[in-house]
């Protein structure tokens, strides 16, 4: 059963339904074989309840699951060549970490386990602690054991519902590259479930991106913050700068926009709506893409980019970079980040300056969705993790 | 306490808080244990230091005991009552298997299936405390009836055939019969059980079912090898819980059954209120005391309890 590398995940039209509440709308999602696949979403997106669908820990209410082109919807968790580590790992507690690590091999009746837990137990560097309780480890070794206790059965998908949560950041940090290396050095499919979107960007190569028991937009990590497709995926990964603004002219390669009087330009293949002349589009913009300028300098500025006047109202040191807070006729609060190359002492709160990017940094998206979608989705989880 | 810079220096205030904790702060912990230990003293280690004497007296009622240290009376003791020494352990030994088999399947239910009805469930396991120990047993005189609907439908479905044959029933009969006794047993300490087991199932964390299911094991691997090992402190006490009351029980035993089916406590009871032999009687409760001790003792080094956390 776990010999056969069969392949993809793929589920067709899964939903489930909770009475009257629709957890995860009909959903249909293919994880190619050998990737590492991030599920994102704040919490109570069907981001988890889509994992617990694959395990076979939840029965889905319509649709179906399949591994490697075998439907295994009907097959309890204990058929399926499928594992998870759990949110709060589940170790057993009765068990040392050597038979934490063998209950899957004994399970399927396979009598000498040792050699097999020992390799394990070294790729997960846990060796010394073998005959340790679960309750005698640290957050991280606990973790550790959950990881090598799922893959040391060789599933065919090891599932990962937010293993990382309930480490400290430091840890978590560590944790991540260790995932990652051990995911190159056995090459299963991986599928991540997380509300971090650092965690799902440093670690997995393709992204979906939940929201409201819907996959919003999936892609590579790069992709998604470039090109994101809804209001909802521009605010929760990273920070944007929505810009609501008329479209003038819309020929060419290119999109002529105006917003409280300035002219601005974007990319047509970047703009996510179908945009006419006269039509309403929100021009998108990340903010460490823009430069501030003092607006005394404004005629240095090169012809040709996008410019808005505004006043600092915020400015905050982060040693890397400084992070401005420019109120704008477009868009009160626009957030600007400088990396601190050379500081000019001109630009401080309440200084008038010239925010200015590259036309092809823009993006458009469609004006008819809830501008701050994923703003406060994304502020209310962090603190969630943080208590 | 707020302090207010440049005031004049007084003479400093004591700080209760700061002071290390003088003599009567030391004793403290011993005030709080005294109500405890002076209830202890007088009604568990004096009665005991009393019977402990008593056991070793010889004499009779009209000439008055007195301590010969005699210990000799150990020796009869157990030389005329093994039988019924025996039986005590055979039958508590059997309710409390019986309690086990018929108490653990609705403890699970309880902890793990009940949902809303869990409340309800609990009331109901300790409603039977609401009367008394000795009506509820008398009831079991009507239950179990020669006439009864019980005794008929066993008869009829040929179990007291199995059961007579057993030596556990008589004939057409339930009623002072060991399995009488041995039910009234089950029945009075079916709670005992009943409330550790769910305390322990109820404590295991539901995703740990989970992940042994998602690890290959069936339902029932994972009750062999998760759920039952993870129950066994309260498994554990329950059995204890059970076990020790029931052995030296003489109510279901004189209420259920016959003279064929006395057991220790029986006899400890007709010692001191009957026959008056209070040197036998304190004997016998001393035995019993010592027999359950190494019982227990041998039974939780061996279920090894103290490895789970």
């Amino acid at each position: 059963m776990t010999t056969d590398r069969g392949g993809d995940v793929r589920l067709s039209g899964i939903s489930k339904t909770y009475g009257s509440f629709t957890a995860v709308h009909p959903l249909d999602l293919t994880v190619p074989q050998g990737s590492f696949f991030a599920l994102l979403g704040a919490s109570g997106c069907g981001k988890t309840t889509t994992l617990r669908m694959i395990a076979g820990l939840e029965e889905p209410t319509a649709g179906t699951v399949s591994l490697g082109g075998r439907d295994v919807t009907a097959l309890p968790p204990y058929k399926r060549p499928v594992n998870t580590v759990f949110q709060s790992y589940a170790l057993f507690p009765h068990l040392d970490v050597f038979e934490n690590v063998a209950f899957g091999l004994r399970r399927r009746g396979i009598k000498s386990v040792k050699k097999q837990v020992g390799e394990m137990l070294d790729l997960v560097q846990l060796g010394e602690q073998a005959r340790r309780k679960p309750h005698q480890l640290s957050g991280g070794q606990q973790q550790r054991v959950a990881v090598a206790r799922a893959l040391i059965n060789h599933p065919e998908v090891l599932l990962l519902d937010e293993p990382l949560g309930a480490l400290d950041l430091k840890l978590r940090r560590q944790m991540q590259l260790e995932l990652k290396r051990i995911q190159t050095e056995v090459g299963i499919t991986f599928v991540h479930v997380t509300h971090d979107q650092e965690e799902a960007m440093t670690m997995a190569d393709t992204v979906a991106v939940m929201n409201a028991g819907r996959v919003e937009q999936l892609g590579a990590p790069a992709d998604l913050y470039e090109n994101p497709r809804t209001t909802f995926v521009a605010n929760f990964l990273g920070t944007s700068n929505l810009i609501e603004a008329k479209v003038e002219t819309a020929s060419g390669d290119d999109l002529v926009v105006e917003a409280a009087g300035q002219r601005l330009t974007l990319p047509a293949a970047r703009c996510a709506a179908p945009a006419a002349a006269g039509g309403a589009v929100l021009l998108g913009v990340r903010p460490e893409k823009i430069s501030l300028t003092p607006a005394d300098d404004a005629d240095r500025v090169p012809a040709g980019r996008n410019r808005v006047t505004g006043r600092i109202t915020a400015g905050s040191f982060l040693g890397v970079s400084t992070q401005y807070v420019v109120d704008c006729p477009a868009c009160p609060e626009f957030e600007v980040y400088v990396q601190n190359i050379d500081r000019d002492p001109r630009l401080v709160p309440g200084a008038e300056v010239v925010l200015h990017w590259d036309p092809a940094h823009s993006f458009g998206l469609d004006a008819a969705q809830d501008i701050d979608a994923g703003v406060e989705t994304a502020g209310a989880d962090e603190e969630v993790a943080a208590r | 306490m707020t302090a207010v810079a440049g005031a004049p220096p007084e003479a400093p205030a004591p700080a209760p808080r700061k002071r290390p904790p003088g003599r009567r702060g030391r004793l403290v912990p011993y005030w709080l244990l005294l109500p405890g230990i002076l209830w202890l003293l007088v009604f568990f280690v004096m009665p005991m230091v009393y019977q402990a004497s008593t056991s070793v007296q010889t004499g009779s009622l009209e000439e008055g005991f007195e301590v010969t240290w005699h210990f000799r009376t150990y020796w009869d003791a157990v030389a005329d009552y093994w039988p019924q020494f025996l039986r005590s352990v055979l039958y508590a030994g059997s309710a409390t298997v019986l309690c086990l088999l018929l108490g653990y399947p609705l403890a699970y239910l309880i902890a793990f299936r009940a949902g809303r009805w869990r409340n309800v469930l609990l009331v109901l396991v300790i409603a039977p405390f609401f009367t008394s120990f000795l009506i509820r047993t008398l009831a079991w005189k009507t239950i179990l009836a020669d006439s009864g609907p019980v005794v008929g439908a066993l008869g009829a479905l040929h179990v007291l055939d199995v059961t007579s044959w057993l030596g556990m029933t008589a004939g057409d009969r339930v009623l002072a019969t060991p399995l009488a006794v041995v039910c009234g047993l089950t029945y009075n300490f079916l709670p005992f059980m009943i409330l550790p087991l769910y305390t322990s199932l109820e404590r295991i964390d539901g995703r740990l079912h989970e992940a042994a299911g998602d690890l290959y094991a069936t339902p029932s691997e994972t009750f062999r090898k998760v759920t039952f090992p993870l129950s066994m402190p309260g498994v554990v006490s329950g059995t204890l819980l059970t076990f020790i009351p029931a052995s030296g029980d003489y109510v279901n035993a004189d209420l259920l059954g016959s003279t064929d089916t006395r057991m220790i406590g029986n006899v400890v009871q007709t010692q001191f209120l009957r026959i008056l032999d209070y040197p036998t009687a304190a004997a016998l409760s001393f035995l019993l005391m010592a027999a359950i001790l190494v019982m227990v003792t041998f039974y939780i080094r061996r279920s090894g309890t103290e490895d789970l956390v």
